[in-house]
């Protein structure tokens, strides 16, 4: 058996804990830049605010409903995250942690005991020890397990656990096809046009016509829907095909140093994303662009891709050919506003010795990563980087309306009136 | 390169001769983490304003050390969440009544008033207070 637990809202409720005045109202979280919204409290959800809404676009909105606004607030977050996380650990030695608010938690071999109360007794202590609320669902297998989370979000009736019980065709029933975990938009469309609109007219459908008229891994969530274990722990279907990385400029880029700076640091973070998935990529695009609402003359939008032989994860391989798609690019003269980079075409790491690179070469480069990713993990990131990431940070994060680090700096702990 | 540079922690000077006793013993620091935090899970820091505890030795300025995981009992001094800001203040409570107390020092004695928690709209309870580190001295590192 296996658990599903996530945080509610949960950048929403880490502002909360800190912040009671934002109880029962609507709440928005914006991106690094402040451009779009990330998070929204149940409240912001209600008046129609959606993940990706520019929020400029919603200042009158903001200003009716009284919507209260803030920039993200990623060590707070990830700090409340780790909390939540250990706490899981403590009910069951096997946590699979899917992402920054949720885990999978395995239940077999806590023997003796009821499933649906030591969640109960886990969702309680999660609550009373951090102050975020979270919903819980339980299932022989990881699709139904996340199927029962789902329900518990739309029925307040199971108080925030529920297991998928032994006659489960109520439940599944309730459950659109497009939410099945690892199904998604297109393959729902698709699915729509055999009559399948929910997860138990899934469950009904023929595995090898599956297979044949989608994919394997639709096949797998089907099987899973019956109960059969197909996902093991630590396996998911949805596993990471693109990674992309980029920001708009809080004030318009123009010179090749800037342009260079703010394209390094994305290779810099996405290659250590791909470093800590042990991925690496073969395909790297690059971008940048200007405001897409300036006049056609002063208007220029730059892209280009090559692929990486041997694919990579090492930051200062894939800068090296970053760099030099770019260069050719850049035109002086104009105000870019966006970059990015964009990695793609992943197999699992290591990174494979070509046959002219040298052996000792690529160990270096092993280890120099590793120490690189060490050093950044325990000291802060950006600790140590590469030059071409820029001594100067022209992508200074906006910001204006962050709330204090509460947890992770002294000059920023919560205040209490004595 | 990790292995190539770590080397083993020793204390006493290597001399010839007989190595000191005293490298048999070497342990960690005290870290006073060990003593002021039982859970770090469910423990924040939070600094306190204002002089409604100064008889409880909550002082303007003090750093407390909040323990979620502590459930409150008659007289433990709690940080709650009273209209939308967070508090500090004795909890006490007798049958079902439970009250905020503050407990200032004789020269501000009647200064300030208790809480009634009657329903959890009122108020709750954060967390309980287990530590309160007070500064005597402010010190500069040269």
């Amino acid at each position: 058996m296996y658990a599903l637990a996530d945080c509610n809202n949960f950048y929403a409720s880490c502002e909360r804990v800190f912040d009671p005045k934002l109880e029962g109202r609507p709440l928005v979280v914006l991106s690094n830049n402040d451009g779009c919204v990330i998070a929204r409290s149940q409240e912001a959800k209600a008046i129609g605010f959606k993940v990706g809404d520019p929020i400029f676009k919603f200042r009158d909105c903001v200003r009716k409903h009284d919507v209260i606004v803030r920039s993200s607030n990623f060590a707070l977050y990830g700090d409340m995250s780790r909390r939540v996380m250990k706490i899981f650990s403590l009910f069951s030695p096997d946590v699979e942690v899917y992402s920054v608010d949720e885990a999978f938690i395995q239940l077999d071999g806590l023997r003796g005991r009821n499933f649906e109360k030591l969640m109960r007794e886990m969702r309680e202590t999660v609550l009373q020890w951090t102050g975020i609320p979270i919903s819980i669902g339980i299932g022989s297998t990881k699709t139904l397990a996340k199927i029962a989370n789902h329900y518990v979000k739309q029925k307040p009736v199971t108080c925030g656990v529920a297991a998928i019980p032994c006659n489960p065709e109520e439940m599944l029933k309730s459950v659109e096809v497009g939410d099945v975990w690892g199904i998604g938009r297109q393959w729902s469309k698709r699915l729509r046009i055999y009559g399948v609109k929910t997860a138990h007219d899934l469950l009904l459908l023929d595995p090898v016509f599956i297979k044949e008229s989608f994919n394997i891994m639709a096949m797998k969530t089907v099987m899973e829907l019956r109960g059969e274990k197909y996902f093991s722990f630590a396996q998911s279907p949805n596993r990471r095909k693109t990674l992309l990385r980029s920001s708009s400029f809080g004030s318009p880029v123009e010179s090749w140093q800037e342009l260079s700076e703010a394209i390094a640091s994305h290779v810099t973070s996405a290659s250590e994303k791909l470093r800590s998935e042990n991925l690496v990529a073969k395909s790297l695009r690059v971008f940048f662009n200007t405001s897409a609402f300036s006049n056609r003359d002063s208007m220029h939008f730059a892209s280009a891709s090559v692929q990486l032989l041997p694919a990579t994860n090492v930051t200062h391989a894939i800068i090296k050919e970053a760099l030099r798609l770019a260069e050719p690019l850049y035109k002086a003269g104009y105000k870019y506003k966006r970059a990015g980079v964009y990695l793609q075409e992943f197999s699992n790491g290591p990174v494979k010795r070509s046959l002219f690179d040298s052996v000792k070469n690529q160990g270096r480069d092993d280890r120099m990563m590793a120490l690189l990713d060490g050093l950044n993990k325990n000291m802060g990131k950006g600790t140590l980087h590469f030059a071409s990431t820029g001594f100067t940070k022209v992508m200074e994060m906006e910001q204006l309306c962050r709330s204090p680090r509460y947890t992770t700096l002294w000059d920023e702990i919560p205040n209490v009136i004595a | 390169m990790a292995e190539e540079f770590r080397l083993p922690l020793v204390g006493g000077r290597v001399e010839a001769g007989f190595p000191s006793p005293a490298d048999d013993f070497i342990d960690r620091s005290l870290d006073l983490n060990d003593e002021l935090v039982v859970n770090s899970i469910a423990t924040f820091f939070v600094r306190a304003s204002g002089h409604s505890m100064d008889g409880a030795g909550i002082h303007d300025g003090d750093l407390l050390v909040v323990d979620r995981s502590v459930i409150p009992s008659n007289g433990s001094v709690v940080v709650a969440v009273v209209d939308g800001g967070h508090t500090v203040k004795r909890f006490l409570k007798r049958g079902t009544i439970v009250t905020l107390q503050p407990e200032p020092s004789v020269i501000n004695e009647g200064h300030y008033s208790p809480i009634r928690i009657e329903s959890e709209t009122d108020a709750r309870v954060w967390g309980v207070v287990t530590y309160a580190i007070h500064r005597l001295e402010r010190v500069c590192m040269h």
